[in-house]
This record gives structure tokens, C-alpha cells and sequence, in this order.
């Protein structure tokens, strides 16, 4: 029985290269260049590594986004995944998470079948971590966040993640089909390889708009269709700098930290 | 006309960028003191399909064009000229050759291994009187029926002390000059064939430079490369594509150098002023800058042109020469602007410096190439 994986992925700007303009305290976005989600390319790598222990597996990545988010779509296949599927659509855009999560659900449910679906925890830009676990909730499947170890048996059936918490771990049994986010912790992405490039770039990728995902664009997705607006963004002024209290004691360092306070009329 | 990559290319760029910062260039300082040669990374450049890029998929390729494969070998050197020549050696010297003038059998027995990196490549012309002036050579391989017997030995040969297979020049007719000079596979493990000095070099440090000696080695009569006197053409041909590859590491190296400079001039503060406020050194970067943007048009225009068919030689030779001098021009400035500390091992372009030195000198000196571009005039 050969595994069907879906992916799902995002597009987003490199925060490395991200500036913030000082007088409208919004990003700027121009000449940034766009990358691969990061948590995203840690759940490729999960599928890819079952692909490895399985060759006939079949990975399908899909993301929501501009047309120019094909690009990250042939970077996936250049890594190692079979086909691409692009959701894109005038009509989608401007989609919060329950919206996008619409959107993604629709396109899972197009594909059909699946076993496993691997989501990144969280996109970089937004760090709402709500799209995976949404889309578990829409098709009804079992869902662990935060999985930073994963393992399935031969009957390619039963899973066991570790799920990170604060201050530990999780250990969790789990049945295909389900929704699985990765974060960091969980692996090591591969690069692209040179023949996977010069493969991917020949592929055809679909794109699929509203209509093809058979979602109302006015209740389901889109600007309209989100609950959620962003109010105003800012960028938090930045903090004093610290003091770091040296001391023989903890006692001395408790009475430093405590004539500061003072000091400061905090106390 | 059109200047602008294609989006395959583009990937290639990014994907070796990304393995170079992450893999090279955090060994690049320590591989060079030590004299090491990057097996580890070597090892990974093969399964990443860096080591086969212009080759097809059916031959274990890449499937990847000439211009992908100079700017793989520009992105490595970038943070490592070693590991830049590495690949290019490997490639322009050994698999091309093969790929290009092998037959069938050769093909299928030799580029599987070689392109996937399981194998390293070098190339054996080079001997201690007979440079580029091949019709000097006195390594002879004489015809004994049901094999080949070669004797002589090859210096300065990239990648010797790794590789498994070698396309060595030998004489078959010394009467001929260099229409008596013939090209064969050899294999490391045949007989009489053995590794000699490694060369102890004032850069490209962590690159494998050794003799090969062969004494009485013996090779099936199969593994001539082409006809019998082919072999001044076959590295006559190999070397107008082997200088595209060199081309790309001094163009590396230039862009490498050019850009830890403009960081540490960002950084350096001298005079109450950062130096990238001072408008003299603002004006060194702008000639520096320049150059390589010319050198990499040159090289890209004659990747393009081999790419094509089209012929290419004089055109990898004017590629090589400047891009060399511009790497030795830029990596002189970069020393120069990091002041002192540039002359230190604690900053990148005094290593920079020492490694663009050899694109001046090897598949062809810069004065060889004037040769090539010369003749291509006064033809």
C-alpha cells in the first residue's frame, strides 16, 4: 500500500531581511525575498523521510497564496516531493486562518485521499498556528501540534509522536489518516538537489480558484469571509537595557535588586 | 539577447548558495590551515547532484546546462576556492571528457559513478617539462597487442590524491608531435599505476594536488579515449571547457572577497566614520564591483555559447583571463581595504588572496590564454 502524504506549506517573506518602516510601522515588504515557511520545510522533511523508508510514497505539497507562490512550490519537488497544487484566486485573498483553513480543507478534500498531513506549526509572519489544527477540525481527522519525534509502525497505520510542551513532553499513539504540525525540533531539512531543480521546473503545477474548490467566496473565504481583521500593526518600542546584578551572594544580589527598585520608585 | 537566468538557474544559485553557507564555508578557514582535503563535503556535493551538473539524466547527470554549472562552481568558491575545483576539475576534466568522446561503453561504465560523485575525476596532462606545450610530453603508452602499456609520470594534477579515474595524455607516435599523442582511462587500482608527491601550495590549500606515476602500468585496450592521436584534441577541447569552470572560481572568489568586504567595511569604524562613509573606499568598492560584474557576463556568455554548440574557445579563454586578474585585482583591493587585519588568518581575504593567485596560472597561465584569443584574431 503506498502512502499518500499532503503537505501543507507558506510562502513567506524572509524575516531575516524584513525592516520595518519607522513612520508607518508596517513591514516593508519590497525586495524581500520570499522563502520557504521554515516550520513548513521541517514537515516536508518528515514526509520526504518516510518517502525514503518508502519509495512509492506520493507527496503532494499544497499552499494558498500568490501566483508567485509557485516558486516555493517547485523548491518542495525540488527537494523531493511529487506534485505541487497551488490555490490561488483574486477571491482568496485577504483570507484570515478560518478562512485559509476553507480554502486548504477544500483543496484536501479535492486530492481525496490521504494518510498523513504534515503542516509546519506556525508561518513565520503571522505565528498563529491555527491553520493546521483548523483544517484537522474541518475534515475531521485527529490532529498533534508541536510534534518533535515521529515514528510509524510497518502497518503503516499506527503513529507515535512526541508532542513538545513548555516543560516536557508528550508521548502520543495516533491512527492514519491525521494532521500532524511540525516544529524544528522534529528534523533536519534536506537542500533541493541540482536533477530535483531541472525535474520540478518541468512540472506542471495546477492552480485551483474558488470555483474549482467549490467555496463560497463571500461566506467561506476571502476578505468578507474572515472573522478575524488585523486592527493595526506596530512594532513594540524597543526595551531600556538590562542591568545584570553582580554579586558574592544571592542575599547581596537581592539587596542590589532591591536598592535599584527602590531606587527606581518601583517599590 | 536576453541577460536574465532562467528560473532553473536561479534555483541552482539559491540551492548551492544555501549548501555553501551552511557546509563550506564553516570549514573553509580550517580545511586550508590544515591542508585538508573535504571528503565529508565532497561526499555530499555528489548526492546533491553538484558533481554531474551539465550531464543528462541518463547517464546519472543532473540534467542541467553549462551556465548551471558555472555558477555552481562560482557559489562554492565563493566561500571556498578548494572545494570550487574541486567540482570543476571533476567535472570539466574528467566527466566531459568521457561524456564528450567516449563511446557507448565508456559512457555507461564511467559517468554513472563519476556524476553522482561516487567516484572523483582527474585530469593527467601536465608533466614536469610539458605544460601546455603538450607536444613535449613524455609519458608514452605503447601498443602490446591485447593491452596498453603506459610509462611516464603527470604533475600539478587537481584531485589526484582522491580520485578513482584519470584521463591521462600519452605519446603513442613521438614522430607525430602532437598528433602522436593519445588520451586513456585509468583506472587508480591498475597495475603500475600509483599516486606520487603531493604538492605542498601557496593556496587552494585543501585541494589534492599530486603526481601520477606509471610504471609499466597496464590497461585494457578498451580504455583509449577516442581514436589513437586524438588526444592533443581531446585536451585541447577538454581545457576551452575546463577554463570556463576556472573562470567561475575566480569570479567566486572575487564575489566572496568583494562581499566580506562591504560587511566589514559597514562595521569598521575609523575616524568617526564607518568606511563605507568614506567616499575614496566607496569608490574601490565601485571598481571592484564593476570588474566582476564584466567578468561574470564574459563567463556566462561563453557557458551560453558551449551550451549552444557554438564555438566557444576563445571565448572561455577571454573568460578565464580576466576573471582571473579580476579576482587577483579584487582580493588585493579586499586585503587593502580590511587593512592589517586582512593580512591576519582571522579574516577570510587573506585565504582569498593566496587561493585567486592559481586561476592566473593553471589550464593555461593568463599569458596562454592571450595565446588562444590571439590566434582566434590573427587567424
Amino acid at each position: 500500500m503506498a502512502l499518500k502524504i499532503i503537505v501543507c506549506a507558506k510562502q513567506v517573506p524572509d524575516t531575516n531581511e524584513i525592516k520595518i518602516d519607522p513612520v508607518k510601522n508596517t513591514l516593508i515588504r519590497e525586495g524581500v525575498p520570499s522563502i520557504l515557511n521554515h516550520d513548513d520545510a521541517n514537515a516536508l522533511e518528515e514526509a520526504l523521510k518516510i518517502k525514503d523508508m518508502y519509495p512509492d510514497t506520493h507527496i503532494t505539497v499544497i499552499t494558498m497564496g500568490p501566483p508567485q507562490a509557485k516558486d516555493m512550490l517547485i523548491e518542495c519537488m525540488a527537494m523531493g516531493a511529487d506534485e505541487g497544487i497551488l490555490a490561488s484566486d483574486r477571491a482568496l485573498g485577504g483570507s484570515d486562518t478560518w478562512a485559509t483553513s476553507n480554502a486548504l480543507s477544500a483543496v484536501i478534500e479535492k486530492i481525496g485521499e490521504y494518510d498523513i498531513i504534515f503542516a509546519g506549526r506556525q508561518a513565520i509572519d503571522g505565528d498563529t498556528a491555527q491553520v493546521g489544527p483548523q483544517i484537522a477540525e474541518k475534515l475531521g481527522i485527529p490532529q498533534v501540534t508541536y510534534v518533535t519525534e515521529f515514528e510509524m509502525d510497518k502497518n503503516m497505520k499506527d503513529i507515535t509522536v512526541k508532542r513538545a510542551l513548555e516543560d516536557g513532553y508528550e508521548v502520543i499513539k495516533i491512527q492514519t489518516p491525521c494532521m500532524l504540525t511540525a516544529i524544528k525540533e522534529l528534523n533536519n531539512p534536506r537542500y533541493m538537489t541540482v536533477g530535483g531543480i531541472f525535474e520540478a521546473c518541468k512540472k506542471e503545477i495546477p492552480t485551483w480558484g474558488a470555483k474549482d474548490l467549490g467555496v463560497d467566496p463571500v461566506k467561506e473565504v476571502g476578505l468578507d469571509a474572515s472573522p478575524t481583521n488585523v486592527f493595526r500593526s506596530f512594532t513594540p518600542a524597543p526595551k531600556g537595557k538590562g542591568i545584570m546584578i553582580e554579586a558574592d551572594s544571592n542575599q547581596e544580589a537581592a539587596q542590589k535588586l532591591l536598592i535599584n527598585l527602590k531606587a527606581k520608585h518601583v517599590i | 539577447m536576453n541577460f536574465q537566468l532562467t528560473k532553473e538557474q536561479e534555483f541552482v544559485r539559491k540551492m548551492v548558495r544555501d549548501f555553501a553557507v551552511k557546509e563550506v564555508e564553516p570549514i573553509a578557514a580550517e580545511i586550508d590551515a590544515e591542508h585538508r582535503f573535504p571528503t565529508e563535503n565532497v561526499e555530499k556535493m555528489g548526492k546533491l547532484g553538484m558533481l554531474g551538473v551539465p550531464f543528462p539524466k541518463e547517464y546519472g547527470g543532473s540534467g542541467g546546462d553549462q551556465l548551471s554549472y558555472a555558477i555552481t562552481v562560482e557559489e562554492l568558491s565563493r566561500v571556498c576556492a578548494s572545494t570550487g575545483v574541486i567540482c570543476s576539475a571533476h567535472t570539466s576534466l574528467c566527466c566531459w571528457p568521457i561524456y564528450n568522446w567516449g563511446t557507448e561503453e565508456q559512457k555507461r561504465k564511467y559517468l554513472p559513478d563519476l556524476l553522482s560523485g561516487t567516484k572523483l575525476g582527474a585530469f593527467g596532462l601536465t608533466e614536469p617539462g610539458a605544460g601546455t606545450d603538450a607536444a613535449g610530453q613524455q609519458t608514452k603508452a605503447v601498443d602490446m597487442g591485447d593491452h596498453w602499456l603506459i610509462n611516464g609520470s603527470k604533475v600539478f594534477i587537481t584531485n589526484g590524491g582522491y580520485a578513482e579515474t584519470f584521463v591521462v595524455m600519452a605519446m603513442t607516435d613521438k614522430s607525430k608531435g602532437t598528433k602522436g599523442i593519445s588520451a586513456f582511462i585509468i583506472e587508480k587500482d591498475d597495475e603500475g599505476f600509483s599516486i606520487g608527491k603531493t604538492e605542498d601550495k601557496m593556496g587552494i590549500c585543501a585541494s589534492s594536488t599530486t603526481e601520477l606515476i606509471m610504471v609499466n602500468c597496464k590497461i585494457p585496450k578498451d580504455r583509449i579515449l577516442g581514436n589513437v592521436g586524438d588526444g592533443f584534441k581531446v585536451a585541447m577541447s577538454t581545457l576551452d571547457g575546463g577554463r570556463i569552470g576556472i573562470a567561475s572560481q575566480a569570479l567566486g572568489i572575487a564575489q566572496g572577497a568583494l562581499d566580506v568586504t562591504v560587511e566589514y567595511m559597514k562595521a569598521r569604524k575609523q575616524f568617526g566614520k564607518k568606511l563605507s562613509q568614506m567616499q575614496a573606499l566607496q569608490f574601490e568598492i565601485a571598481d571592484m564591483k564593476t570588474r566582476i560584474e564584466a567578468a561574470r557576463l564574459l563567463i556566462y556568455k561563453a557557458a551560453d555559447m558551449k551550451e549552444k554548440h557554438l564555438p566557444y574557445g576563445p571565448y572561455s579563454a577571454m573568460a578565464k583571463l580576466f576573471a582571473a586578474e579580476t579576482a587577483m585585482y579584487v582580493t588585493t583591493k579586499a586585503v587593502q581595504l580590511h587593512g592589517g587585519y586582512g593580512y591576519t588568518k582571522d579574516y577570510p581575504v587573506e585565504r582569498m588572496m593566496r587561493d585567486a593567485k592559481i586561476t592566473e596560472l593553471y589550464e593555461g597561465t593568463s599569458e596562454v590564454q592571450k595565446i588562444v584569443i590571439a590566434a582566434s584574431v590573427f587567424k
